[in-house]
Formats: structure tokens, C-alpha cells, sequence
């Protein structure tokens, strides 16, 4: 799949789309490594992890700001057209959705801090098994990027569904453990946010992988992403509406088909 | 991690444009308040502009705002125009290149041009590119002339597309070749600056990239002044920009910030293609 396209015959055009690529590939190496010290730090809990891995989300941001400015001086001086000029604007939006995955894993980070003077309640092992996966998937892409495997990242995209699947299950758990024991509230609900934040952070692994389609062919990924969250329209027991829901079913991601 | 963090940060820093900072550069030309009359007209007024070592520095404005006068200037070529009269100041590495008495040969010795037509000799491909250090003497037989040709042909990116037909007339290469060897030409002098006057604009696209890719390399060894009307050239090859308009300078900058972030709105309105 690597496409072995000659290279341009003015250098320093080719050195800055070489370099734009690796500062994005270095970028996504930082959140792969924000979100598996943060699910990390949950699993040990460890304070001393989660309080770097807040630290670390400013680095992270730099690095976008970074890229966005590598982009429009590349944009304003060398004109780019068709490939090149898809690369660059892939460049700018996998850099936005980093820095968003970036921030997801940072509020995870920040929610072990607080898990961490709880008493440890929940199925923590889920929530260690969904980061495991949200982080795998990532990884795929990102290699996908750096190889410019287009299969790699359909399969990647395809994959979020387990993460959805995943999330809608210990979205279930989590309630159960909540209506046992109202001590366990806090806690859960902490580990509700962990839960979604780590399923967002996989929407956006989705989205790099459509930007990484889009930059090869020039085409959208055609079709829906079959979705495996339904904890939208989640409700437990009998009740008949949940009054409190506040994330009810909508088209929160684009994709979603309600 | 740190490491990798730090190479792409590096990475990143080196690709912010002119290499080393503009403080530390030197200032290879200086011009303070250089005006050009062609008899009553005032063509171009009070331009101060530095022209810093190993940079591009690119020309830009609308016809006759004055760039090609300017540009000409700086080896003296508008001498030759009887109704010119050149008023200011020009240094090259603090030496005012009109000071009378100064050898004129010599100044367009030390600061070559390349014109917007290709115009090489009536003469084979070697003859083009010996005949500057023939007639200055740079070379002293010839082993050196052979040898000065073919540096200049490495240098101007030509040398493997013609070293097999040295002997052929250089009026029959390709529009693009044309240019290189006329680059060729000029660098045999071994100058220390090289004015160009749009130097593309009779050329094709790929030819084009080849020169621009040339100019890039070129300015390790020599400082650049390039007149362009396409200021998508401007901004492509070089370090420095220069706005002119109605024979004033408007805006001076370096070319990133020039191209993303003009300070004065004529500026704007120039690159943007709203008036001009």
C-alpha cells in the first residue's frame, strides 16, 4: 500500500511534507502514551502517573499549534495542489482530532486522581480491557498514517465497534453496581466519564482513519460505521423514560443513525 | 520519549524558514534612500533595503512599480540609460558601488544577472561558460577554463544533461537548459551576487521547478535578488520579501510572515490578487 511516489524536484517542498508527517506521527505517539499512562494510573492506582500524565496534555497541545503553523506556511508558500495539498489538510485535521484525544485521556488522567482517594469499587479490569483496545486501535492508525495503509485504517475504523460495544456493557455494569449501594455512586459515576471519554477517544481514531482514506483517494470512506454503543438508549429495569438521561439519542457523532 | 519529543521540536524549528536569525545575518547590500529618475519621472522613491548574505531576497509589485529598476540599480546597469539618474546610497559589503573611479566590469564581475530570456551565446555550450573567466583572466590555462566550466555546469544542475555535447551550440539546448546554462555563465565569474530578472517566466513548469530548486541551492554560496511577477515564485523560493508599488518600497519582510500575515493592506491586496 505505500505508495512509492517520486519525489519533488524541489527538496526542501519534500523535507517539509517528510517532516510534517513525522510531527504527526510524533503527536499521536504522545497521546498513545497519555492514554495508557492515564488507564495506568487508574488500574495501579497510581497519583503520582495520573499527575504527570495532566502535566504532559500541555505538550501535546503545543505540538498542534505547532503543526497548524507548519500547514498554513506551507499552504501560503508552496501552493500545494491535488496529494500534496490533501496530505497537508490531513495533517492539520488528524492534528485537531489528536489534540482532542489528547484532552479525553488527560480528563481520564485527572478522574484517576480523584478514583484514587476512593475506595475502589467497579469493574476497574473493564475499564484496563476498553483503554487496552482504545489504545490499540490508535496504534493502528497511527501506523496506518505513517505507512499510508489504507487497509489498516478501514480495519481500524471497523474495530471501533467493539470499543462502542465495550462501552455500552460496562455503561450496564456500572449502573448495577450503582443501584446495589448509593456509596458506590461517586465512584462509578467517575469511572461513567473514564468509560466515555476512552469511547469518544476511539470516535476520533475513526475520524483519523476516514482523514487517512481521504488523503489516498481523494474520496470519502463511503457507508456507515456500524456502531456498537447503544447505551444512548440504555434504560434499566422497568422504568419507562429515564427523566435524568443526558445523553439522549441524537446525532452526536455524525455517523450515528438514530 | 524525550528524545523523540526533542528531534520533532528541532524538526519543527529548523523548518521556520531562514535558517539563522536575522540579527546575526549580514547585510550584503545596503541601499538608504536609493531614488531613480528617468528624466522628470521619479520611478522609484527613497528605498531603504537591506539585502542580507546566503537569503533570496524576492522583488514583487505590479508593472513599473519599480523592482526591474531597482534590481538594476545594483550592478549599475541603468548607466547605460542616458536619461537615468541614480541618487542614494548603495553599498556592497560597505563599498558604494557609485563612487567614481569604481570599474564598473569588475562590480558586474562580482554581481552577475540573469535575464528573463534565456540568451546564451551564439557560441558551442563550453564558449558560453568559459568566455567570463576567459575575458577577466580568472583562468590561467587550459586545464582551469575545463575546470571552471564544469563546476559552473554542476553547479547550475546541468553538467550530466550536456557533458557528452560540451561542443554543441548552446542556442540549441531547451528553454530550461537555456536558463541554467545562462546561470552557468554567471557563476563562471565566480560572483558574489546574482540579480534575476524573472528568470521563469519564459519557461515551463518542471523547467521552472528546476530553477527554482537551483536558486535554493545557489544561496549557499551567493546572495539572491530575484524580480518575479508571479509571487507564488516569490514565496516559493525565497527568504526575504520586497513589495514595491508606484515606485515605493510598501513592505519588507521575511517571506513567511509576508506571505501569511502582510502588515500594510496594499500588501494585502497585492498577493491576494485584489488590485494591482
Amino acid at each position: 500500500m505505500t505508495d512509492a511516489q517520486p519525489s519533488h524536484i524541489v527538496t526542501s517542498y519534500e523535507q517539509e511534507l517528510t517532516r510534517l508527517r513525522a510531527a504527526i506521527s510524533e503527536m499521536g505517539g504522545r497521546v498513545e502514551v497519555q492514554l495508557s499512562d492515564a488507564i495506568r494510573a487508574i488500574s495501579r492506582r497510581d497519583a503520582a502517573l495520573a499527575a504527570r500524565c495532566q502535566a504532559a496534555d500541555a505538550s501535546i497541545d503545543a505540538m498542534e499549534d505547532e503543526i497548524e503553523e507548519l500547514t498554513l506556511r506551507m499552504i501560503a508558500l508552496r501552493q500545494p495542489v491535488a496529494r500534496d495539498l490533501r496530505s497537508i489538510l490531513a495533517a492539520l485535521r488528524i492534528s485537531h482530532d489528536l489534540e482532542r484525544m489528547g484532552d479525553y485521556a488527560t480528563n481520564v488522567a485527572k478522574r484517576a486522581s480523584a478514583l484514587i482517594r476512593l475506595p475502589e469499587v467497579g469493574p476497574i479490569n473493564g475499564i484496563a480491557r476498553m483503554g487496552r483496545l482504545a489504545h490499540l486501535v490508535i496504534k493502528d492508525v497511527l501506523d496506518a498514517y505513517t505507512d499510508n495503509d489504507v487497509e489498516r485504517a478501514v480495519n481500524a475504523w471497523r474495530r471501533d465497534e467493539e470499543i462502542d460495544q465495550m462501552y455500552t456493557s460496562l455503561f450496564r455494569e456500572l449502573l448495577t453496581y450503582m443501584m446495589e449501594d448509593p456509596r458506590n455512586i461517586t465512584p462509578c459515576a467517575h469511572l461513567l466519564f473514564v468509560a466515555k471519554n476512552i469511547e469518544r477517544i476511539g470516535d476520533h481514531a475513526t475520524n483519523i482513519a476516514e482523514t487517512i482514506y481521504f488523503e489516498e483517494n481523494g474520496t470519502r470512506l463511503e457507508g456507515l460505521r456500524p456502531k456498537g454503543d447503544t447505551s444512548s438508549f440504555e434504560i434499566q429495569g422497568e422504568e419507562p423514560a429515564d427523566p435524568f438521561d443526558l445523553d439522549p439519542p441524537g446525532p452526536e457523532d455524525g455517523s450515528e443513525t438514530p | 520519549m524525550n528524545d523523540g519529543t526533542q528531534a520533532v521540536e528541532q524538526a519543527l524549528s529548523e523548518s521556520s524558514t531562514p535558517k539563522p536569525a536575522t540579527e546575526t545575518k549580514h547585510v550584503k547590500i545596503l541601499n538608504r534612500d536609493v531614488n531613480v529618475f528617468y528624466g522628470e519621472k521619479h520611478a522609484l522613491k527613497h528605498v531603504d533595503l537591506d539585502i542580507y548574505e546566503h537569503e533570496v531576497t524576492a522583488l514583487i509589485g505590479p508593472s513599473g512599480c519599480g523592482k526591474s529598476t531597482f534590481l538594476r540599480c545594483l550592478n549599475r546597469m541603468n548607466d547605460v540609460i542616458d536619461s537615468c539618474r541614480v541618487a542614494g546610497t548603495i553599498e556592497i559589503d560597505q563599498t558604494d558601488i557609485y563612487t567614481s573611479g569604481l570599474d564598473v566590469v569588475q562590480l558586474r564581475a562580482r554581481v552577475g544577472m540573469v535575464f528573463q530570456k534565456p540568451n546564451p551565446f551564439p557560441k558551442s555550450i563550453f564558449d558560453n561558460v568559459a568566455y567570463g573567466p576567459r575575458i577577466h583572466g580568472t583562468a590561467q590555462n587550459k586545464s582551469e577554463v575545463e575546470e571552471i566550466v564544469r563546476t559552473s555546469l554542476e553547479r547550475a544542475g546541468l553538467w550530466k544533461e550536456v557533458h557528452d555535447r560540451l561542443d554543441q551550440p548552446g542556442t540549441g539546448l531547451s528553454g530550461g537548459q537555456q536558463q541554467r546554462l545562462c546561470i552557468a555563465r554567471a557563476i563562471a565569474v565566480n560572483p558574489e551576487v546574482i540579480l534575476m530578472d524573472e528568470p521563469c517566466s519564459a519557461l515551463d513548469p518542471i523547467a521552472t521547478a528546476k530553477i527554482e530548486e537551483l536558486i535554493d541551492e545557489l544561496r549557499e554560496n551567493y546572495t539572491i535578488v530575484i524580480v518575479t511577477h508571479s509571487m507564488q515564485q516569490a514565496a516559493r523560493v525565497s527568504q526575504r520579501t520586497a513589495f514595491f508599488h508606484l515606485g515605493d518600497l510598501v513592505e519588507v519582510d521575511q517571506t513567511d510572515s509576508m506571505f501569511t500575515n502582510p502588515k500594510d493592506s496594499r500588501t494585502q491586496g497585492y498577493i491576494t490578487g485584489r488590485f494591482g
